[in-house]
This record gives C-alpha cells, sequence and structure tokens, in this order.
C-alpha cells in the first residue's frame, strides 16, 4: 500500500518458501516479517502507525 | 483445469468490474519452457504462476499481462530490479514500485488483490496522516515484507 501512496518507495511481497537461502540470509524464523532498507527489521504484524514510522526513518537514515 | 475456482473466479469478475478504475499492466518475469534444464536454475513455480495470472487477467478487460523473460530479456529485469523468479510488477496508477516475488498463493493472493485494485484507483486505505508521511518521503525505501502461502 505504501508503495502506491509515494514514488520513493518499492514494495516486495516475497513468498519466502520458495527462496531458502533469501529466508537463511533474512533469518526468517517466522511471517510476516519486514525488513525495510536492509537495516529496520520488524517482526509480525504491525500497527500502520508503526510501519509508516519505521518507513519514516528509514527514508531519513538514508539520507546521511 | 482452472486454478482458480470457478466461484472465486465469478467473485472475482464482479469485484474487478465494480472497484477497477484504471488499467493495471501485470509484468511477469519467468522462465521460458526449454528443452534444455540446468540443475539449479529451473523455476519450479513460474508456469503454475503464469497459468493463474492467465486466469486472472482474464477477469477484467482492465487488468493486462505482460510476459518477460527472465534469461533473455536480463536487461530490463535488471533494470526493475528482478533478481528472482517467478517475479511480477504492477504497474497502473501507482507512484511507488509494486512488486510479487514468488507464486501469489494462499494469503498471498488475497494481497495481489487487494493490491491490483489500490493500483488501478491510485487510492490506499491508509489513514491521512500516513498519506502525509509517505508523500513527504525524501530518500528511497525498499521494504521487503517475508511471507509464506498459508
Amino acid at each position: 500500500m505504501m508503495a502506491i501512496e509515494s514514488d520513493k518507495v518499492t514494495a516486495d511481497v516475497i513468498e519466502v518458501s520458495e527462496y531458502p537461502l533469501m529466508a537463511q540470509r533474512y533469518q526468517i524464523y517466522g511471517v510476516p516479517k519486514t525488513v525495510i532498507n536492509e537495516s529496520i527489521e520488524l517482526e509480525g504484524a504491525r500497527p500502520e502507525e508503526a510501519m509508516v514510522g519505521a518507513v519514516e526513518a528509514a527514508s531519513r537514515s538514508a539520507a546521511s | 483445469m482452472a486454478i482458480i475456482p470457478q466461484q472465486d473466479q465469478e467473485y472475482l469478475k464482479d469485484l474487478f468490474a465494480e472497484k477497477l478504475e484504471h488499467p493495471v499492466t501485470l509484468r511477469f518475469y519467468t522462465q521460458r519452457q526449454s528443452v534444455l534444464s540446468v540443475p539449479g536454475q529451473e523455476c519450479g513455480t513460474c508456469s503454475d504462476t503464469h497459468a493463474l495470472l492467465n486466469e486472472l487477467v482474464a477477469l477484467s478487460d482492465k487488468l493486462t499481462l505482460e510476459v518477460r523473460d527472465f534469461v533473455t530479456e536480463q536487461e530490463q529485469a535488471k533494470a526493475e530490479g528482478i533478481e528472482e523468479i517467478p517475479a511480477i510488477v504492477l504497474e497502473g496508477q501507482n507512484k511507488g514500485t509494486v512488486r510479487f516475488i514468488g507464486v501469489p498463493a494462499g494469503y498471498e493472493f488475497a494481497t495481489l488483490i487487494e493490491d491490483l485494485i489500490d493500483v488501478s484507483r491510485g487510492t490506499t486505505s491508509l489513514q491521512p496522516y500516513s498519506r502525509e508521511v509517505l508523500a513527504a518521503l525524501q530518500n528511497p525505501v525498499h521494504i521487503k515484507v517475508f511471507v509464506t502461502p498459508t
């Protein structure tokens, strides 16, 4: 949804059981797991505010 | 035999007729059938995903399937950041990039349907505050949501 609202956002929905190497690399032990800019990790379903807050923080730190 | 059950096809046809506003292209990166098989390079779910998408786009004239070969069209795949197949890139009224990697089955299928509608309309059900924050982002953000079919 967030990628629909902003041209700065790329969102991938990844069916991780097909890609064991990716599951290993991102240490996926439970789903959903969200990784933002390869740095922020959120486990489980999170409320909208938490997700948007994490995206905002990732965008801000991408500047530095 | 159909992958999407007949009853679901009827439901989706009505849903798309009601909710889809503008055309959406589903650009599908896959591996074409080959007489040669390279061990470790096979795409186990590409043909099932292709069949599923063919059935899906047949349910609305606003949906178009564009098929790309991951091997012979690797320049475009690279330009779109596609590293794994099957991969689906949604193109419509969305401002950013929306992609599905892997077969969109189970719960992920419902997400695909919701995203098709949002991409077609260019709007989401996010709160106004969230939309403001997203519209004001200055730097790129790449979100990866890892899911499984169940």
